[in-house]
């Protein structure tokens, strides 16, 4: 018999039950709850008279509406502050910990749970939000779900589940120096592109990921949903219990060294079999750029806006007939000479201390370029924020001419009052790409957090290796 | 949840593929706490002209005429006949909520986001996978004949053309079971409180850490 995959031995150790059509009762270890997608599981739960079985397991934060310039006058948007608001009595009437608005540990939910050590190797990790897949970066099961499922989880703390199909995707060999995980996972969409991974649990194997800190494989596993995959996970390793190690809500003592023999198991078995395998060359990875409206639509830094008569399917050149149509960008463009409106550094993607430290690098004793209306840097958590300038981070920027924010979601989406105006253009380390994303009619462009703030100094698209 | 057993409606074609979550219902309408009222803003910036807002009157907002869901041969439709891996990127649930508003019970596309797709059966919506070039087919004869309507049969697993022509379609059997049954999903958990029970006794010894 072939050994396991990390997937296969992280859901056997949370199968509460199997229906004959293998259709499984799985049991979640940790509920994370943002204010956006639980008000109506909330109301839901109250409406059949029913209460939240395990409410040590759910922690709630406030990030998406939560603005990002002074909080001492709360959320000037009615219908935002009246959303953080419910989260707040929710979390109080059911007895749910609450990292509050004005909490230093509140942050971006995908931020603040691995910062306190409540996402832990070998959990089952679910919350509302997509993004959920970023905490697989701690050999944990952790997939988005929607809203009727979050009431489900607080109800049963279970979910029913099929087993995904598992693809091993191996990066092998050493990244070049400016080439970040970021740029890794806008590469791996590039090759399966965005349905790739639909049905699948991803899996970053190889040498190359090894190599990578937790902030990396975070942002890594964070964009496997944009290959279509609810789950991405890597292996734990040594970086992963150093960095699990003395968190607010780690286990300590007994709890800690029982709890590591068990995470040292969390790795595919040198025999397992995988459904598919992708392999990538690290070494053949550039900085990447995306030029349209779904994050597949990408390229290097060296490259070309592509010509729609070159689509390798009639589907394909109507979607980039229509993306370059709301990009406002012409066939053949070079995509350093594509100027930029706006920079926006910050997201579940890459808003950690380490992409702060990589953007400040860049923009260190540089100033930003005149043409570019507004640079901002938003950390992920209160936390980030702290530790950042207690490095000096924040005046690095201060003094580049980039705007030092509050912790949130903010640009990424769009939710709070930071937003890109019609026709504006972004070089953004967020996410998705999507039309309106971060605004109506704005136009953005995922890079990495040295990307784009290297794209905010020269005004435009610049390969950060050379500059 | 309303069930979902037979359903005979107007189709409308969105040939787009890689349509996500942000186009079907954006993120400004998410900050409401309620689960109705989505409709007006299904699929907003594609719809109108003008930038919507939560709390607008629909009937003060300009269509965009070039939209489809705004052309006078689909008004009324129910049935979404969609691209490639519709419902891609956010979780949120006010998706399928914006489409089951507006009147649509089922969508028929090549492919499907995996959270949207387990969405919709949440919410009384029925997806439905067919063949990229049978899909191809019913957009050519979709937009060939106004007023071009499908039969959906949930227990039967088919759709039947205008033609007469029956496609089959695949249904995980779990959740055919409770959708035509319109069977609240927590309520049938509730019925494992045992085994739910059980292992969480287990892992308290297993994994202490877990439970603090």
């Amino acid at each position: 018999m072939p050994g396991q995959t990390l997937f296969q031995k992280l859901w056997d150790a949370h199968v509460v039950h199997v229906e004959p059509d293998g259709t499984s009762l799985l049991y979640i270890d940790r509920h994370l709850v943002h204010e956006v997608t639980s008000p109506q599981a909330f109301e839901g739960l109250k409406l059949a008279h029913r209460t939240p079985r395990r409410v040590d397991a759910a922690v709630a934060v406030p990030d998406h509406n939560v603005p990002t310039t002074d909080r001492s006058q709360g959320i000037a948007d009615p219908v935002s502050r009246l959303q953080v608001e419910t989260l707040d009595a929710n979390c109080a009437e059911f007895g749910i910990r609450e990292f509050k608005m004005n909490d230093v540990r509140q942050g971006i939910v995908h931020v603040i749970g691995p910062e306190e050590g409540l996402t832990l190797p070998g959990m089952t990790v679910v919350c509302g939000d997509s993004h959920t897949s970023t905490h697989g970066a701690f050999g944990a099961l952790a997939f988005g779900i929607g809203t009727s499922e979050v009431e489900h989880v607080l109800a049963t703390q279970c979910l029913w589940q099929k087993p995904s199909k598992t693809m091993l995707v191996k990066v092998e060999g050493q990244l070049g120096r400016g080439v970040t995980a970021k740029d890794v996972a806008l590469a791996v969409i590039g090759r399966i592109g965005t349905a790739g991974g639909t049905g699948y649990a991803l899996e970053f194997g190889g040498s190359a990921i090894r190599g990578l800190s937790m902030e990396g494989r975070m942002t890594l596993c964070n964009m496997a949903i944009e290959a279509g995959a609810r789950a991405g996970m890597v292996a734990v390793d040594e970086t992963t219990i150093e960095y699990v190690r003395g968190r607010p809500f780690s286990p300590v003592g007994e709890a800690w060294d029982k709890a590591v023999a068990w995470w040292k198991t969390l790795h595919s078995d040198a025999d397992a079999v995988f459904d598919q395998v992708v392999e990538l060359d690290a070494a053949a990875i550039e900085p990447q750029v995306t030029w349209g409206t779904s994050p597949e639509m990408v390229t290097t830094v060296h490259g070309r806006v592509p010509d729609p008569a070159a689509a390798p399917s009639e589907v394909k050149r109507h979607d980039w007939t229509r993306a370059l149509d709301y990009m406002g960008l012409a066939a053949g463009t070079p995509i350093e000479r594509i100027a930029i409106d706006k920079v926006f550094i910050g997201s579940c993607t890459n808003s950690r201390i380490e992409d702060l430290r990589e953007a400040a690098a860049v923009v260190r004793g540089r100033k930003k370029s005149a043409s570019v209306k507004l640079a901002m840097v938003v950390p992920g958590s209160g936390l980030v924020k702290q530790q950042a300038e207690a490095e000096g981070l924040d005046k690095v920027f201060l003094e580049a001419g980039f705007e030092w924010r509050e912790p949130g979601c903010s640009m990424c989406l769009a939710m709070n009052a930071d937003r890109l105006e019609p026709g504006e253009r972004c070089a953004s380390t967020s996410n998705r790409n999507f039309e309106g994303r971060q605004g109506q009619g704005g136009r953005t462009h995922l890079v990495s957090p040295a990307m784009a703030a290297a794209a905010g100094i020269a005004g435009h698209f610049v390969d950060v290796r050379h500059f | 949840m309303q069930a979902f057993t037979s359903h005979h409606g107007l189709v409308v074609p969105l040939d787009r593929a890689n349509v996500d979550t942000d186009a079907i219902i954006p993120k400004q309408f998410l900050k409401s706490i309620k689960r109705a009222g989505f409709g007006p803003n299904l699929f907003d910036e594609w719809r109108y002209l003008d930038h919507g807002e939560p709390g607008m009157d629909p009937a003060s907002r300009q269509p965009n005429p070039e939209f489809v869901l705004n052309f006078p041969r689909y008004q009324g439709a129910s049935i979404l006949l969609a691209r490639d891996n519709f419902g891609c990127g956010s979780s949120r649930e006010h998706a399928p909520w914006a489409l089951e508003d507006y009147g649509i019970r089922a969508i028929i596309a090549p492919s499907f986001a995996d959270i949207f797709y387990n969405n919709c059966f949440k919410n009384g919506i029925l997806p439905i996978v067919l063949d990229a070039g049978v899909v191809d087919r019913l957009f050519r004869e979709c937009e060939a004949a106004e007023g071009y309507r499908l039969a959906i049969d949930l227990a039967a697993q088919t759709v039947t053309t205008p033609a007469g022509e029956v496609l089959a379609f695949e249904v995980d059997a779990g959740r055919k079971h409770r959708l035509i049954n319109g069977l609240d999903d927590i309520g049938l958990t509730l019925l494992q409180s045992d085994k739910i029970k059980a292992y969480e006794e287990r892992r308290k010894i297993e994994a202490p850490w877990l439970f603090v």
